[in-house]
C-alpha cells in the first residue's frame, strides 16, 4: 500500500468522480455552511431554475456578517446599519424556510459566526469536506476535515447537488519544531508562519500543520491556526485528528450516534510514514514572540519587541504611508485608538479568557475604545458564566452581542479614518475595518495589553503581573 | 443559464502596479449587503476612485480612462487575495474588465472569475514587468490558442482545460454538474 498524506486520505474518501484532464473531480460535500452575505444570489439561481436544495440535512445556516452587535430596542427593532443589511438577513430567513434548511437565528442560543457554530454543534467532523461561501472556512480543517471557501456560483452548485467540481490542489506540510513560549499564542504562531512564507506563499496548496507544537495545541488554538491558512494563500489547512479532537467533539449534538465507532474510523486519518508532499517548510516555534502586523497585508508581521523594519520596496512605502508609520519606530511607541477582540479567528472562550487575564483589575487607557465581541451565543454564555463580561466592563471595555462585527465592518461596527486599531481578526487590508482605518493584527492578549497601555504593548508583563 | 462566451479580445491595458490587491480593494465589504449581482460598477475599486463624500479622488487610477477601450487589467503580484466574495469579479465585469493579468492570481478569485467569464491570465515576471511599464498597451488575448500577443511578443499561458472550454463555449457549469452527478447519497 502506498503511503498517503492526511489530505489524500480525506480527498479520496469524498471523491465521487475522479479528475480527468478536461474535467475536475466531483467531490461530495459533507457539510455546507451558509450565511446571509454570499448566499442570496445562489438561492436566486435555484429559484429561477426551479431546483430544490438537495440535502438540507447537510446544510446549516447562521446570520453573522450583517447583524448588529447592539441589542434590539424596547420595541424589538434591531439596529441594522442599513436597510440593505436588514433585507439581506430577511432574505436568508425566507430562503431557509423555502428550502427546509436549519437556520440559527436571533432567537436561537446556538447562533454565532459561521466558523464557530459548525464546531460547537459537532457538525464539523474529521474526514469530511466542509465548504462555505467564506474564505475562512479553512478553520474547520483543525478537525481533520478538508474545509475551504467557495464563491457564490459554487454555493449554488452545492445547494443544488451537494457536490462540487474541484481540481486536486498540491500539498505542503509545515513542520512546527520546538514549543510555544509563555504568553505566545496560536495567533502569533500563525502570523509568524505567514510572515515566513508570504501572503501568496501557499497559493494552490492544502497545508498540513504538523509537529510537536501542533500536537500540544488545544482545539480552539488549532482552529485559530487553520483559520489563518488563507492569509498565506492556501486553499485549506489541516491538522490530523487525535485524542484532543475526539475529546473536544464528544457529546456535541451533531456527532455520530455510535461515537466510539466514529473515533475508530477517524483515527485512520493521519499522514502515513513516508508519504510525500509537494513541498515542506519548517517553522522554529521556540523563537516566536507575540506578533504584530505593520502593513496592509497579513504577511507584514514582526515580534512586538522589534521596530518597524526598513521598507523593502515601493509597496511597503505606500503601506507605511497608509499606516502612518515611520521606519525604525519601536512598535511599543505606536499609540492606538481602538481595539477589537473577536472574529472567527479569536472570538472563542480561550481567547476571551486570555484577554480577561490581562484586563482583570486594570483600566482601558483614556481615549481608547475597546470592543469585545464573543464569536457565538455559546461563547457569550460561557464567558458570562465565568464573569469575564464583568472584568471587561469594569476595565471600561464594551461587551457586545455575537457576530463578525469589526472583522469586516459590514454591520456598522467600524473604526474612524486614521485610527490605529489593534485587532484579533485576520485581515489588515486597507479599509477593511472602515475607510482609512489602520489595522494592526495581534493576539487577544496583545490587543488587551495595548488597550490598557494606550499604545501597542507586549502582553507578557501583564500576564506575569510585572506591569501595573 | 449560459454565460457569454469568451474567445478573443483585443483591447488596451489598464495598469495597477500595487502588489497583493485584495478583494476588499476590488469591492469594499460595506457594499456586500446586496442580494443581487447587479449595480456593482460604481462599487468596483470604490475607495480608490472616490473619497468619503463620493467625490472623485485626484489620484484615482481610473480617471479619464474609457473602460470600453481598456478591458484588460494588469495588476501587481498576487492579485485577488483575501475573501471569497464573488462580488469582486461581478464588480470588475460590471466596470467593463474582461481580462485580469498578473504573475499570480489568488485561487478563489480565479475560480470565481472563470465562472463569470472574466479571464485570468498568469504571466512570467519579465512579461509582467513589460506590461506594468506600458500602461495602455494594446494586447490580444486569445483563449483558443492560449496566447497573449502584443508588439513582437507572443506569450503562451495556460488555463484549466475545463474552465477554458466552459468559457469558449459559454457553458453553464451548474447544468454540467447536475448532469454529471450520479446518485451520491451517502
Ligand atoms: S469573523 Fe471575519 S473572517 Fe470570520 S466569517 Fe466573519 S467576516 Fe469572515
Amino acid at each position: 500500500m502506498t503511503a498517503k498524506t492526511l489530505f489524500e486520505k480525506v480527498w479520496e474518501r469524498n471523491v465521487v468522480t475522479p479528475e480527468e484532464i478536461d474535467r475536475p473531480a466531483i467531490l461530495h460535500v459533507g457539510l455546507h455552511l451558509v450565511h446571509e452575505v454570499t448566499s442570496p444570489q445562489a438561492f436566486s439561481v435555484l429559484k429561477e431554475r426551479g431546483i430544490k436544495v438537495r440535502r438540507p440535512d447537510l446544510t446549516l445556516a447562521t446570520m453573522d456578517h450583517s447583524t448588529p452587535t447592539l441589542p434590539a430596542g424596547a420595541d424589538g427593532t434591531r439596529p441594522y446599519a442599513t436597510e440593505a443589511a436588514k433585507l439581506q438577513v430577511e432574505t436568508l430567513v425566507q430562503n431557509c424556510a423555502d428550502h427546509g434548511i436549519e437556520l440559527l437565528d436571533f432567537n436561537d442560543d446556538r447562533r454565532g459566526i459561521v466558523h464557530l457554530v459548525g464546531p460547537e454543534q459537532g457538525r464539523s467532523q474529521p474526514g469530511i469536506v466542509i465548504v462555505c461561501g467564506d474564505s475562512h472556512t479553512s478553520t474547520h480543517g483543525a478537525f481533520g476535515a478538508l474545509a475551504f471557501g467557495i464563491g457564490t456560483t459554487e454555493v449554488g452548485h452545492v445547494l443544488a447537488t451537494q457536490s462540487l467540481f474541484q481540481r486536486k490542489p498540491k500539498s505542503m506540510r509545515i513542520n512546527f519544531e520546538g514549543e510555544l513560549q509563555s504568553g505566545v499564542t496560536a495567533k502569533d504562531l500563525a502570523l509568524a508562519m505567514i510572515a515566513q512564507i508570504g501572503a501568496g506563499g501557499a497559493s494552490g496548496y492544502v497545508l498540513e500543520y504538523a509537529g510537536p507544537a501542533i500536537e500540544a495545541l488545544e482545539m480552539e488554538a488549532r482552529m485559530t491556526l487553520c483559520n489563518l491558512s488563507i492569509e498565506a494563500g492556501a486553499r485549506a489547512g489541516m491538522i490530523a485528528p487525535d485524542q484532543v479532537t475526539f475529546d473536544w467533539l464528544r457529546g456535541r449534538p451533531g456527532v455520530p450516534a455510535d461515537y466510539d465507532a466514529a473515533v475508530k474510523e477517524w483515527s485512520q486519518l493521519y499522514t502515513d510514514e513516508g508519504a510525500s508532499f509537494d513541498k515542506q517548510v519548517t517553522v522554529n516555534v521556540n523563537a516566536i514572540a507575540p506578533m504584530v502586523t505593520y502593513g496592509v497585508s497579513p504577511d507584514a508581521g514582526a515580534a512586538v519587541t522589534k521596530t518597524v523594519p526598513v521598507a523593502a520596496n515601493e509597496g511597503a512605502e505606500e503601506a507605511y504611508e497608509y499606516m502612518g508609520l515611520q521606519e525604525n519606530t519601536s512598535f511599543e511607541k505606536i499609540e492606538i485608538q481602538r481595539i477589537f477582540i473577536g472574529s472567527c479567528t479569536n472570538g472563542r472562550l480561550s481567547d476571551l479568557r486570555m484577554a480577561a487575564e490581562v484586563m482583570r483589575g486594570r483600566k482601558v487607557a483614556p481615549g481608547v475604545i475597546a470592543l469585545i465581541v464573543p464569536g457565538s451565543e455559546q461563547v457569550k454564555k460561557d464567558a458570562e458564566a465565568e464573569g469575564l463580561d464583568k472584568i471587561f466592563l469594569e476595565a471600561g471595555a464594551e461587551w457586545r452581542l455575537p457576530g463578525c462585527s469589526m472583522c469586516i465592518a459590514m454591520n456598522g461596527d467600524r473604526g474612524a479614518p486614521g485610527e490605529v486599531v489593534v485587532s484579533t481578526s485576520n485581515r489588515n487590508f486597507k479599509g477593511r475595518q472602515g475607510e482609512g482605518v489602520r489595522t494592526v493584527l495581534a493576539s487577544p492578549a496583545t490587543a488587551a495589553a495595548s488597550a490598557i497601555a494606550g499604545h501597542i504593548a507586549d502582553p507578557r508583563p501583564y500576564l506575569t503581573g510585572e506591569a501595573a | 443559464m449560459s454565460m457569454k462566451p469568451f474567445q478573443t479580445l483585443t483591447s488596451k491595458t489598464l495598469v495597477l502596479t500595487q502588489t497583493d490587491i485584495d478583494t476588499d480593494q476590488i469591492i469594499p465589504a460595506r457594499f456586500l449587503t446586496t442580494t443581487s449581482r447587479e449595480g456593482l460598477a460604481d462599487k468596483a475599486f470604490h475607495d480608490w476612485r472616490f473619497d468619503a463624500d463620493g467625490q472623485e479622488k485626484s489620484d484615482n487610477p481610473f480617471k479619464g480612462i474609457d473602460m470600453s477601450t481598456h478591458r484588460i487589467l494588469v495588476g501587481g503580484d498576487n492579485f485577488g487575495c483575501g475573501s471569497s466574495r464573488e462580488h469582486a469579479p461581478w464588480a470588475l465585469k460590471a466596470l467593463g474588465v474582461e481580462v485580469v493579468i498578473s504573475t499570480k492570481i489568488a485561487d478563489i478569485f480565479r475560480s470565481n472569475s472563470l465562472k463569470n467569464s472574466l479571464l485570468t491570465v498568469e504571466v512570467p515576471k519579465d512579461i509582467h514587468d513589460l506590461l506594468l511599464d506600458h500602461p495602455g498597451q494594446e494586447v490580444t488575448v486569445d483563449l483558443e490558442a492560449e496566447e497573449l500577443r502584443f508588439g513582437n511578443h507572443v506569450v503562451p499561458f495556460s488555463t484549466d482545460p475545463f474552465a477554458r472550454r466552459s468559457m469558449l463555449e459559454g457553458q453553464d457549469s451548474l447544468g454540467m454538474l447536475l448532469q454529471a452527478v450520479p446518485d451520491i447519497e451517502k
